[in-house]
């Protein structure tokens, strides 16, 4: 266990004290924090550690998302529903898995982006399972009050980001993400030392796919009520992207900070520029790859001595 | 009767579908760059041939003669102050700065435009052509020809001119045409102002045809993908061949499944394709 791995349970651990602090805002926006981590961390095992720029996430969010809100609406229980939607996400996405990820850099990139669309459209035309366009609506819970529910909610979005959490550290540490690290530097070469790429490749997608995909169901059990365009977001696909290039790409503990600080400033711009939050958005984008391409940890204070002592 | 009026929609259609993914093409093919702000392009190219026709009465067929240098200039710029900064970063750095950059244009014009669906409807009408029972509203026939128009215009570019050569030349292989005395960043924001250039000019005929709106930006996007994915990545050609095939599965799957499985159907193709045949109908490496 290294120190980083550590310090990102420390992280986690802190996250969920925070229904001792505050009311229903302090829980609905640490639930939303719980969620950006799992997406963040999720992404990075393929986009970090493998290097494959993907674009499914909203994919498999708005999957797992329509996976348990249907079973829910037929009276399963809420961990039932979450279970077989992750057990489904991962068997589907390693298959696809198995395919897609044969292609490589951009149309790696526009076949896991088209993944989304696809999910929306058979969601869209699939009228008498999902609802089609018209949404679908989730049975509440329970009546055990306002509270009470938000922060079971919040607990059961904090217990898939911990596990989240020990799924990344132990496929960091394991054969898995070395033979991932791998394929990043040259997979040509890992290929040609033995390493059977398409099975790690393919584990990793599904690994991803699962707890996503379980995040996707958490979430559509809290709003009570899940549409295509909603779930389906591209922006879903799009901000753990962010998150991880914010936090540096690769390490769990970074990429975690980066979706609490995305969080953070998404909330600040939210608030006070609501009509026109995606633009800053892009402006954050385009300003951080371009001065920032490492993250925040390129904003290393003995970097700025060193540099200052230049001068 | 019926196949020959699918088969008429399919080639109108076609040639406009060409037109969205032309630019688009040639952008990913020359910079290896996926030009997620291609679909803004278009709209915005849209927005000012509406302005153009209601408040000076200029008919779109001649606003692309003010969109073409307007949009390049604009494509120039965008590459030379952000975009070459990061060209050789990996792929993922590349497409969410392009993405960044779209959503800033897309919030813009709704900002500015709002999300509202306009048309832009010409006066007098200028009614449909029928031959037999085949009918043909005659200003899609119109932009088809002047969206045929373009595509000839840059392949006689890069086939014929100075600068069409160097740019086919950095697309072959970019060391050996610095070696030949190349400016490859010059070239690449040129590359870029060219696909710029065609984006707003599609815009502009497209606004002829369907209803305007910032929304409608990402269908467009999806559209070039698609094409670009079918035709083969780099040719002009492929463009063309890309834009019909996709039109005309669009039109026998709308027809035969009903209208709202077409998205569908195009990105079933396109994973087949990607996975199949990632190089297209007809990909090569040069681009003319």
């Amino acid at each position: 266990m290294t120190r980083s791995n550590i310090a990102l349970l420390v992280l986690i651990a802190a996250v969920a004290a925070l229904p001792l602090f505050g009311g229903a805002y302090a829980l609905r926006l640490g639930t939303i924090a719980c969620l950006y981590a799992v997406l963040a961390l999720s992404w990075n095992v393929v986009g970090g550690l493998a290097g494959y720029p993907s674009f499914a996430t909203a994919a498999f969010f708005g999957y797992g998302a329509y996976a348990a809100g249907v079973l829910l609406g037929h009276g399963w229980p809420l961990w039932a529903a979450v279970a077989s939607a992750m057990l489904s996400a991962f068997v589907a996405a390693a298959a696809l898995g198995a395919v897609l990820l044969r292609l490589r850099g951009h149309y790696f990139a526009i076949a896991s982006l088209s993944l989304a669309e696809v999910l929306r459209e058979l969601v869209n035309n699939a009228t008498d399972l999902t609802g089609g366009g018209m949404g679908l609506n989730i049975p509440l819970a329970s009546g055990a009050g306002i509270m009470a529910e938000a922060t079971f909610f919040f607990f059961a979005m904090w217990g898939v980001l911990l596990a989240t959490a020990l799924m990344a550290i132990i496929v960091g540490g394991s054969k898995l993400g070395f033979a991932l690290a791998c394929i990043r530097q040259n997979e040509t070469a890992s290929s040609m030392v033995g390493l059977n790429t398409t099975l790690y490749k393919a584990a990793a997608f599904g690994l991803s796919a699962c707890f996503v995909s379980a995040a996707g169901g958490i979430y559509a059990a809290w709003v009570h009520y899940i549409d295509p365009s909603d779930v389906f977001d591209i922006l879903y696909s799009v901000k753990p992207i962010v998150m991880a290039l914010m936090g540096g790409l690769g390490s769990p503990l970074g990429v975690a900070c980066g979706a609490f600080l995305y969080l953070g400033l998404e909330e600040v711009v939210w608030r006070n520029y609501i009509q026109i939050h995606t633009g800053v958005l892009g402006l954050l984008i385009v300003l951080l790859l371009l001065f920032l391409p490492h993250g925040l940890s390129s904003l290393r204070p003995d970097r700025l001595w060193r540099r200052a002592k230049h001068v | 009767m019926q196949a020959a009026q699918i088969l008429i929609n399919a080639l109108v259609l076609g040639c406009l579908y060409a037109c969205i993914a032309i630019g688009f093409s040639l952008v990913w093919g020359v910079l290896n760059v996926i030009n997620l702000i291609h679909g803004s392009f278009i709209v915005l190219g849209a927005y000012l041939a509406f302005g153009l026709y209601n408040a000076l009465h200029i008919p779109p067929w001649y606003a692309v003669i003010v969109a073409a240098p307007l949009f390049f200039v604009l494509g120039y710029l965008l590459q030379r102050l952000i975009l070459n900064r990061v060209i050789t970063a990996p792929v993922l750095v590349t497409l969410t700065l392009t993405f960044g950059l779209d959503l800033i244009l897309n919030n813009a014009m709704i900002y500015v435009f709002k999300a509202d669906y306009r048309k832009l409807t010409l006066t007098p009408s200028l009614g449909s052509a029928s031959i037999f029972d085949v009918v043909v509203p005659v200003d899609r026939l119109i932009a088809t020809a002047a969206a045929l128009a373009l595509t000839g215009l840059l392949y006689l570019l890069l086939r014929r001119s100075r600068i069409g050569r160097a740019i086919v030349a950095v697309r072959l292989d970019r060391d050996a045409a610095v070696l030949m005395g190349v400016n490859v960043p010059s070239i690449y924001a040129i590359a870029f102002g060219l696909g710029a250039a065609l984006a707003g000019c599609a815009g502009v005929l497209m606004a002829l045809i369907f209803p305007i709106s910032p929304l409608t930006s990402s269908a467009y996007l999806g559209k070039a993908f698609v094409v670009c994915v079918l035709g083969g990545l780099g040719s002009v050609s492929g463009a063309l061949a890309g834009g019909l095939l996709l039109a005309l599965v669009e039109g026998v799957g709308s027809t035969f499944l009903g209208p709202s499985h077409a998205t569908t159907l195009s990105f079933v193709l396109l994973i087949v394709f990607l996975v199949l045949r990632p190089q297209g109908l007809v990909g090569r490496k040069g681009f003319e």
